[in-house]
C-alpha cells in the first residue's frame, strides 16, 4: 500500500446531543449539492412564468410534507410532527411567499434567486435575537427553502432505499423529513454540521437512542462517503479515519458503553472500597477535553491517562507551546479531580513528518516512536514539557513517560525535564512545584528493571496493551496471532505481579492504564495485585468500582493465589470465569 | 387582565351577525406565560386559529406589530416568558378572534 492512501486521522469537536459510542462507515447526505442556477429575467412575460413557477413548487412542497406528516403518523413517531406543522405552515406564510414573488418582479430575479433573498433577509432578522431556541429557527426556514428549490429543479425526492449496514449519517443538518424519508433506523449515528442542543437532529437521535454530534461546523467538508467515522455522542467528538489503535480503543469503549446501559450512575461516584477497606483511585483515561464532564459522571477521581497524540495528529503543522498549554491547562485542576497524568508522545514520527521514509518502518509498534522519538527530537520534545510544566502551576500534575525501556531513557528524559524547569524560572514564567514523574511499565525490560527504575521516578502506570503484545510477542495488527493476546497469561501475571512488589517496596504508587485495568472480569485479579490505581476509559468504571465495593481484599489475594499456581492460561480464565460469575451473578450472567 | 374593547361589541355582532357592514375592532393584551415563550410549537397553533377568522388579525409587542396570521412574523417578535403581547382584530368576526387567541395564549397553549 502507498503511504499516501493512508487517510489522515482527524478528529473534530462538535456538541454530543444524543450520548452513545458507534463506529462505521460514512455516508454523506448532501441534498442541495446541485447548484443552484440564479439569473436575471429579461423580458415580463418570463417574469409571470417564473412566479407561476416558484407557485406550484410552493404547493408541491406543501403536498410533500403533508404526505410525509401522514407517513410520519403511520409510524407512530408523535414528537417530529408539530415541526412538519411548523414546516407547511412557513409555505402557508403569505408574507413569506408574497415577499419571494415580489423580489420576482420587482428585481426580475428568478424564483431560485429569489427565494435566496427572501431566506437571507430572514436569516438576518433571526441572526439578531437573543434566544437561542428561537435564533435557531433559521433552520426550519432554510429547510422549506430547500424544499421549494428542489422542487423548482424538477427534481424527484431524493429516498434512500439501499443503506447497508453501519453507516453513520452525515449531513449539513437533519430534519425530521430526511430523516423520515430516508431509513432511518438504518443508521447508527449522525454526524452535523450546524445544530445545536434544541435542533431537530438531536430531538430525533434521542427519541431513537441513536448517537449524534452537531454543530461539527465542517463535517461535510472533512467527511466523504464510506470514510471511516467514529461518532462518540458523550463528549461530542468525532474521529474520522482513525489509524488502527485509535479504532480499536474506541472498539473497548463502545463495548463498555453499552454494558453500561443496564446499570445506574448513582453510585458511580462512591470511592471504590472494599468490604475490607482496601481502596483503589480509580482514574479515567482520556483525550479530549470534552470527555471530562462524562469522565466526572462515571466516577473518574483522578485523569489517569492524558495522551496527548491528538495534538499532533489533528493537524497541518506542528502545535505551538501554546496549543499545548491551552489543552493542558483544560484538563488541569478540574474541580472534583484529584490529579491528571499527562503522558508525552506516543507515536511515531511519521504521525507530523511528511517524510515517508519515516511511515515505512517494518514494525512500527518496535520502530522509533514515543519516547525514544522524543529523545532524538529533543527541541520538539521540549515544547510539549514546557507546556506541561506551566500548566502544572495550576493543579496536580503527573508527567508519565511512555515506552521507557532503560534506566538511562528516563534519566535523560528527566534531565530534559530538568532544563525545561529551569529554563521557565530563568524567563520568569509560573510553573508547577509539585510535578511527580513516572513511567509507562510497557516494555518488558522496563517490568524486569522495575526495582532500578523505581528509584528514579514517582510511580508507574502499566500499559498492558503494549506489555502485553511486547511480552507475548503478538502484533496485535496481525490478526493470525490476535488468539494468543491473553491478559491472563501467567507471564502476564507474574510481570504485574513483580512491578507492583519493587514499586511498593520502593515506596511508590503503582497504576494500571491499559484496556485490562476497565475489564470487570479481571477486576478481582488486580485487586489481589494490590495495584493501588487503576485508570480505565470512562465508562468502564461504574462496573468496576460496583465489583470492588461488592468484594474483599482478602479473597482477591485468595485468588490470585490460586491462579498462579496454574500453568496454563486457559485454567486461568476459565477459573477466573467461574468465580467472578458466581460471585457478581448480575454482572456476568449475560455475557456468558 | 389587560382587557379593552373598542366598539361595544356584544350588541354590535348580534345585530350585524353575516352582515359584513360593520367593521369591528377588538384589542386585548394577554401575557405570555408559557415557559419557552413564543416558540415554534405556540406559533404554529396560533396561526392555525388565526387563519380560522376572517378578520385581519395583528399582534403587537413593543411598538412592533406583526400579520397574526404569517408564523415568521409571529416569530420574528420573540416574545419570551412573562412578555406582554396585544392581539388587534378588525372584521366581523373580531370579537370572537381576540377573545379565542386570548384565551389560548392563556391557556398556555394547552403546553407545560
Amino acid at each position: 500500500m502507498n503511504v499516501d492512501d493512508v487517510k489522515r486521522t482527524m478528529a473534530i469537536k462538535g456538541i454530543g446531543v444524543s450520548p452513545g459510542i458507534v463506529i462505521g462507515k460514512a455516508y454523506l447526505f448532501d441534498r442541495f449539492d446541485a447548484q443552484v442556477p440564479l439569473y436575471h429575467l429579461n423580458n415580463k412575460t418570463l417574469v409571470q412564468r417564473e412566479v407561476t413557477r416558484f407557485r406550484a413548487a410552493v404547493k408541491e412542497t406543501e403536498i410533500q410534507l403533508q404526505e410525509l406528516k401522514d407517513k410520519l403518523h403511520d409510524l407512530g413517531d408523535k414528537e417530529p410532527l408539530y415541526i412538519i406543522d411548523v414546516h407547511i405552515l412557513i409555505l402557508k406564510d403569505r408574507r413569506f411567499t408574497d415577499a419571494t414573488v415580489e423580489h420576482i418582479r420587482e428585481k426580475a430575479v428568478n424564483a431560485e434567486w429569489a427565494l435566496r433573498i427572501t431566506i437571507d433577509s430572514y436569516r438576518e432578522i433571526f441572526d439578531k435575537m437573543e434566544d437561542d431556541y428561537l435564533r435557531g429557527r433559521i433552520s426550519d426556514i432554510q429547510f422549506v427553502g430547500q424544499g421549494i428549490l428542489r422542487n423548482l429543479a424538477g427534481k424527484k425526492r431524493e429516498t434512500k432505499t439501499d443503506i447497508g449496514e453501519g453507516i453513520i449519517l452525515v449531513a449539513k443538518e437533519l430534519s425530521p423529513a430526511d430523516t423520515a424519508q430516508t431509513k432511518i433506523d438504518k443508521f447508527l449515528g449522525f454526524a452535523t454540521d450546524f445544530g445545536g442542543k434544541t435542533s431537530h437532529t438531536a430531538i430525533v437521535a434521542q427519541s431513537l437512542g441513536i448517537p449524534a454530534v452537531v454543530g461539527l461546523e465542517k463535517i461535510t467538508r472533512e467527511v466523504t462517503t464510506n470514510d471511516d467515522i467514529i461518532v462518540d455522542g458523550s463528549s461530542g467528538m468525532v474521529i474520522i479515519n482513525p489509524d488502527p489503535e485509535i479504532l480499536r480503543r474506541y472498539e473497548v469503549k463502545r463495548r463498555h458503553y453499552q454494558e453500561l446501559k443496564a446499570i445506574s450512575l448513582s453510585s458511580a461516584r462512591m470511592p471504590a472500597i472494599t468490604k475490607d477497606d482496601f481502596r483503589v483511585d480509580i482514574g479515567g483515561n482520556i483525550e479530549f477535553v470534552e470527555e471530562i464532564p462524562s469522565a466526572l459522571e462515571h466516577g473518574a477521581e483522578n485523569i489517569g491517562l492524558y495522551r496527548t497524540e491528538f495534538i499532533y495528529i489533528n493537524r497541518d503543522k506542528l502545535p505551538t507551546e501554546e496549543e499545548h498549554f491551552s489543552s493542558y491547562r483544560s484538563i488541569v485542576g478540574v474541580p472534583g479531580l484529584a490529579w491528571t497524568t499527562i503522558r508525552t508522545f506516543d507515536l511515531g514520527g511519521e504521525k507530523f513528518f511528511s517524510d515517508p521514509k519515516l511511515g515505512r518502518e517494518m514494525n512500527p509498534q518496535m520502530g522509533l516512536r514515543a519516547i525514544r522519538f522524543c529523545l532524538k527530537e529533543i527541541e520538539l520534545f521540549k515544547v510539549q514539557l514546557r507546556a506541561i510544566a506551566r500548566a502544572a502551576a495550576y493543579g496536580k500534575t503527573r508527567l508519565l513517560f511512555p515506552m521507557i525501556s532503560s534506566v538511562e531513557e528516563i534519566r535523560q528524559a528527566k534531565k530534559i525535564f530538568q532544563e525545561v524547569r529551569e529554563d521557565l524560572i530563568s524567563e520568569g514564567s509560573s510553573l508547577g512545584s509539585d510535578i511527580e514523574i513516572g513511567v509507562m511499565i510497557e516494555v518488558p525490560a522496563a517490568a524486569i528493571i522495575a526495582d532500578k527504575l523505581a528509584k528514579e521516578v514517582d510511580f508507574f502506570s502499566i500499559g498492558t496493551n503494549d506489555l502485553i503484545q511486547y511480552a507475548l510477542a503478538i502484533d496485535r495488527v496481525n490478526e493470525r496471532v490476535t488468539y494468543l493476546y491473553e491478559p491472563l497469561h501467567p507471564a502476564v501475571l507474574r510481570l504485574v505481579s513483580q512491578v507492583v512488589k519493587v514499586g511498593h517496596d520502593a515506596g511508590i504508587r503503582v497504576a494500571m492504564c491499559g484496556e485490562m485495568a476497565g475489564e470487570p472480569a479481571y477486576t478481582l485479579i488486580l485487586l489481589g495485585l494490590e495495584l493501588d490505581e487503576l485508570s480505565m476509559t470512562p465508562s468502564a468504571i461504574p462496573r468496576v468500582k460496583k465489583i470492588i465495593r461488592n468484594s474483599t481484599l482478602e479473597e482477591s489475594r485468595e485468588l490470585l493465589k490460586k491462579v498462579m499456581t496454574f500453568s496454563l492460561s486457559a485454567d486461568i480464565r476459565k477459573y477466573v470465569g467461574k468465580y467472578m460469575r458466581g460471585r457478581f451473578p448480575e454482572e456476568f450472567l449475560i455475557n456468558g | 387582565m389587560g382587557y379593552l374593547l373598542w366598539a361595544a361589541c356584544f350588541h354590535f355582532d348580534d345585530f350585524f351577525r353575516g352582515h359584513d357592514l360593520l367593521i369591528m375592532v377588538a384589542i386585548k393584551t394577554v401575557e405570555i406565560k408559557n415557559k419557552l415563550g413564543m416558540h415554534a410549537r405556540p406559533a404554529a397553533k396560533l396561526v392555525g386559529l388565526s387563519s380560522e377568522y376572517k378578520s385581519n388579525i395583528i399582534f403587537e409587542r413593543d411598538g412592533l406589530e406583526v400579520d397574526g396570521k404569517s408564523l415568521l412574523s409571529i416569530l420574528t417578535m420573540a416574545c419570551p416568558y412573562g412578555s406582554m403581547m396585544t392581539i388587534k382584530a378588525e372584521g366581523s368576526d373580531a370579537c370572537e378572534a381576540v377573545e379565542a387567541l386570548g384565551k389560548l395564549i392563556e391557556d398556555k397553549f394547552g403546553e407545560d
